[in-house]
């Protein structure tokens, strides 16, 4: 029997298989349809499963460094303060900076709305089912909130320490917010998020004597997953440690703002040098 | 789940580009420290291949090993999770430098 297609010749027929034209007879007791079935093959593919968000994601980074934003991730577990913290920071330096916020739920705008009655501009992204923000949603958004240059961006990411992990977002920096009341173990859970984050807030340090949260344990389990994270302590509520957090913010912001004037001083250069 | 639609995508793309109608099985690399549980990563996909090209399409899935760059120790150093130390100084000084992939390696299609 014939191993191609198993008809009744066992060398199989000359010239190839294109049964009905060649000239002698063979049983035709197989059972398959005839049309051979086209040979399988292998194809090389080598590509990212997240190369697409990744190249969304580069773009709006291209954007938020052309317009010296500072655009920063923050993530956390539902409920650690991220929007008490925007609200407390936009009241110290909305006056002064632009601010602007991209709010990120699985349902409501009730977090974009309060941003909002800070007057600062906020845009509120819902994402359904979806359990993260990703660059995709977050290029549209920057379209529709048009943030001011050389100011901050926000970007309030799903409350959620697991898949928000690996999106980049365009982002400058991912900032981790844990809030006492969770357990200073959360970094030995969730080391993904941690490593991922350039910096960790303890939030509602003013809890710590009413838990058994160990904050020098928690820094250290969270270096354990990521040497170089920053840490920082505070109290959104009662604003203890808040001057940190925003000598944090305008140190990261001077630093793209005079990393953008060299980018552009060097472009000038190169201009003066090629036409005078 | 997006991850899984992620590489559904990826898949889509390629039939056009390479013109195939059925993939038969898909190799993906998944690196010991990337992240995603590749059970769920291969039962998402399944749900998610369903009505495309890649329906019923076989995962394979191998598991790159993890590797670090102990910057006490200056040198390379295996590494499994990301809480591990490094085996020669006990310190944590590591930077990741292999075991993050997740990547769409090869097709067997028709």
């Amino acid at each position: 029997m014939c191993t191609t297609c198993g008809c009744g010749n066992p060398d199989g027929p000359p010239g190839g298989h294109s049964h009905g034209d060649h000239g002698y007879d063979h049983a035709h007791d197989h059972d398959h349809t005839h049309g051979h079935e086209a040979e399988t093959r292998r194809i090389a593919v080598e590509q990212a499963i997240l190369a697409k968000n990744d190249g969304y994601a580069a773009a709006n980074r291209a954007l938020l460094e052309e317009r010296a934003i500072l655009a920063l991730n923050l993530v956390s577990s539902p409920g650690s303060g991220k929007t008490t913290l925007l609200v407390r920071t936009i009241e110290a330096l909305g006056d002064d900076l632009a601010i602007a916020v991209i709010e990120g739920d699985q349902q409501t705008s009730q977090d974009a709305d309060r941003i909002r009655a800070t007057g600062v501009p906020a845009v509120q992204i819902n994402t359904g089912k979806g359990c993260h923000l990703d660059a995709h949603m977050v290029g549209h958004a920057l379209h529709e909130l048009a943030p001011a240059e050389n100011g901050i961006l926000f970007i309030e990411n799903v409350g959620n320490l697991v898949c928000p992990a690996p999106f980049d977002l365009g982002e400058a920096h991912k900032v981790v917010i844990l809030s006492v009341t969770e357990g200073d173990d959360k970094p030995l859970k969730y080391p993904d998020m941690f490593a991922a984050a350039d910096l960790m807030v303890i939030n509602k340090v003013d809890l710590l004597p009413y838990v058994d949260f160990d904050v020098a344990r928690c820094v250290e389990y969270a270096r354990r997953c990521n040497d170089a994270i920053e840490v920082l302590q505070l109290s959104a509520t009662t604003g203890a440690g808040m001057d940190g957090w925003l000598a944090w913010l305008d140190r990261e912001r001077r630093a793209l703002l005079a990393a953008r004037k060299a980018a552009l001083q060097a472009r000038l250069s190169a201009l003066d040098a090629e036409f005078g | 789940m997006s991850l899984a639609e992620g590489v559904v995508r990826i898949l889509a793309e390629q039939a056009v580009a390479q013109r195939f109608t059925t993939v038969k099985t898909v190799w993906l690399e998944l690196g010991v420290l990337s992240h995603v549980e590749p059970e769920a990563l291969a039962f998402c996909f399944e749900v998610v291949a369903r009505d495309t090209v890649a329906a019923g399409a076989r995962l394979e899935i191998l598991r790159t090993p993890g590797q670090g760059w102990c910057m006490a120790c200056s040198q390379t150093i295996q590494v499994t999770t990301r809480l591990d130390p490094c085996p020669h100084c006990g310190g944590y000084q590591i930077q990741v430098t292999a075991g993050e992939e997740m990547r769409v390696k090869e097709l067997e299609v028709v």
